[in-house]
């Protein structure tokens, strides 16, 4: 087939594409098994899918937080080179101020933020049990948890979000 | 809209306040400014001419041809701000000086970058592409794979949501055009249709959502609404005919016309399909609008309509008065610009500025606007509409809705995102250009 067939078939959309399907498309992704693409499926969903075995508390947290976090992050989180990880304002506002306790919508971004980007300087290097105590370190200075609460897949999605209900979809038709 | 001043013999017509031209003094008629000329305005051009010689480069051999050629010496000013020069552990952003550029393609090393975890350095030998999640057969594709596939160029704008901040200041910042609308460029980009790439996964109809993921170290992800990634979503690997560059997302990235920048996931690796968003740091904290009522915006997809003037502009000095062509750039996530207006008073009249082919769906459109200052102070602002019937609203009419600061921010600050209103420069009689709110 020359490529001067290809083009006509993309402009027309992706109805006759799909129509086309099998024979009319190169066809060069190699198919993959769910299980080979584990170590890449990092995804954590609000309701908790995605979440790993494992738990942590905040005391389990402290001390990883003070040796991987508190170099950017300041001592207990009050922020340094990078930006404060505790409740640092009453409330967001143009002039800053977004924290984890007065912004952040769902629990479970903590998790997989810290999991994915953290620590900064070596990223994705955490056991998933050191990222769950962090989580829970986290949350508790922010005061969205108790100081004896666990944090696994089950808590987790169920932490209050004191913000969640305060955002509008700006553009929902486009969803 | 402007007031018209019926225009002498010979000489181009005023279309509006403190000396706009109409826009046909363009199409390079030679006799319109001869008149002008002849009225005193060009006095200092009139001045006998400096004697010619030869330059010691016309009397001398020159150097090797460079392999990769780069911009004369002489440019060398012509380059990228950094706000991160060191790499200390942030994101660093690299601003495009628009004020020194003409066209509405950005050179590949003026594009403006922003990266969340330095510029990963990645072997497109060893890179992969992952579709997976809600589709029939979970694929894993090559750089060399999709290099074979149809491609398709498209001309586009990609801006960072961020793009402008600093107006959100209560006061006007001191700052050149770079340093407030230096996150937008502009760019032709080569690559697959995503649509292609998703019909041979095959999705599942529950499929509303899709996850983007980068392979750089904060493996940035955002979720993008299936419905853009069948309309006209791109994976982009050629930059103006080149590979992408390292900081736009080498060797691969998706491209999303129109929408935020930060959407466009560079380094792409993996796509997963989803019924829901997966409210990623990115999208549920960062790119949520803080609304003046405590709200907060979340997904602002569209980039909206949007213009500045890039010359004249803060740095550039206006030597003499006389004639001068006021141009910029203007862009919509919506489509095409369908009009531009100048103003030269702070908007109390308008005058509509020459489109420059070619005019592109979400792409830079150069506006050029003909000006003959009189020596006295000016506001020059520009206003674009595009065909969706958007009109980039006034500084006034955006704040009331949007907010502002309570106290200027550092010019690197981002306040909120997505700014589009009216930028307005004002030129005192010296010539000097400062940013004002009018």
């Amino acid at each position: 087939m020359s490529m001067r067939n290809w083009v006509p078939g993309i402009a027309l959309g992706a109805a006759v594409a799909g129509a086309a399907m099998a024979a009319d498309m190169p066809n060069l992704g190699k198919p993959i098994d769910p299980k080979d693409i584990a170590p890449w499926d990092i995804s954590i969903m609000p309701d908790g899918t995605g979440l790993p075995p494992g738990s942590g508390t905040p005391a389990q947290g402290a001390p990883i937080f003070a040796q991987k976090c508190a170099m950017c992050h300041g001592e207990n989180g009050k922020g340094g080179i990078a930006a404060p990880v505790t409740n640092f304002a009453p409330k967001a506002s143009l002039d800053g101020g977004k924290s984890i306790g007065n912004f952040w919508p769902y629990a479970t971004t903590v998790f997989d933020f810290i999991r994915r980007a953290m620590p900064y300087n070596k990223p994705h290097s955490l056991t998933d049990q050191e990222v769950y105590a962090l989580t829970a370190y986290v949350l508790r200075l922010n005061n969205l948890i108790g100081e004896n609460d666990v944090i696994d897949a089950k808590t987790l999605p169920n932490v209050k979000m004191p913000n969640r209900d305060n955002f509008i979809i700006r553009f929902p038709e486009r969803i | 809209m402007g007031r018209r001043v019926k225009p002498q013999s010979q000489e181009p017509e005023v279309v509006a306040g403190n000396g706009l031209l109409h826009r046909r003094a363009l199409l390079g008629q030679g006799l319109i400014f001869a008149g002008a000329v002849g009225s005193g305005l060009g006095a200092a051009t009139g001045a006998a001419a400096e004697p010619l010689h030869e330059g010691p480069w016309s009397l001398n051999v020159g150097a090797p041809i460079a392999a990769y050629q780069t911009p004369s010496r002489f440019e060398a000013h012509v380059v990228r701000t950094l706000d991160n020069p060191n790499n200390v552990p942030r994101n660093s952003r690299a601003r495009t000086p628009h004020h020194l550029l003409k066209g509405i393609i950005t050179p590949n090393g003026l594009h403006f970058t922003i990266c969340h975890g330095g510029v990963p350095d990645i072997d497109p030998a060893q890179h992969r592409l992952v579709i997976h999640g809600l589709v029939k057969r979970p694929l894993v594709y090559t750089v060399e794979a999709l290099d074979r596939y149809p491609m398709v160029s498209r001309i586009g704008f990609v801006e960072c949501g961020g793009n402008s901040a600093p107006l959100f200041s209560n006061e006007p910042i001191q700052a050149n055009v770079q340093a407030l609308h230096g996150l937008a460029s502009c760019s032709e980009w080569t690559g697959v249709m995503l649509s292609t790439l998703l019909e041979e996964a095959g999705i599942d109809p529950k499929a509303k959502w899709m996850i983007a993921e980068g392979a750089d170290s904060p493996h940035l992800s955002r979720s993008v609404p299936v419905a853009k990634a069948l309309d006209d979503a791109m994976v982009a690997m050629y930059q103006n005919g080149e590979r992408i560059q390292p900081g736009q997302g080498y060797p691969m990235r998706l491209w999303l016309p129109g929408y935020e920048g930060n959407m466009n996931v560079k380094f792409l690796r993996r796509i997963k399909l989803t019924e829901e968003p997966q409210m990623s740091y990115y999208e549920s904290r960062t790119y949520s609008q803080i609304l003046p009522n405590g709200k907060a915006y979340r997904f602002y997809f569209l980039q909206g309509v949007k213009s500045f003037i890039s010359s004249p502009s803060p740095g550039l000095k206006l030597k003499e008065p006389g004639y001068y062509e006021i141009t910029g750039v203007a862009w919509s996530g919506t489509g095409r610009i369908a009009k531009v207006m100048v103003s030269a008073d702070g908007g109390k009249s308008w005058g509509e500025a020459a489109l420059q082919t070619p005019v592109l769906p979400k792409a830079f459109t150069r506006f050029r606007m003909p000006w003959r200052w009189n020596g006295e102070p000016a506001i020059l602002q520009s206003r674009a509409w595009d065909e969706g019937g958007n009109a980039q609203p006034t500084r006034a009419q955006f704040v009331a809705l949007r907010g502002q600061t309570s106290k200027p921010p550092a010019v690197t600050d981002f306040p909120s995102q997505h700014f589009n209103a009216i930028t307005s420069w004002a030129v005192n009689a010296q010539g000097e250009v400062r940013h004002v709110y009018a």
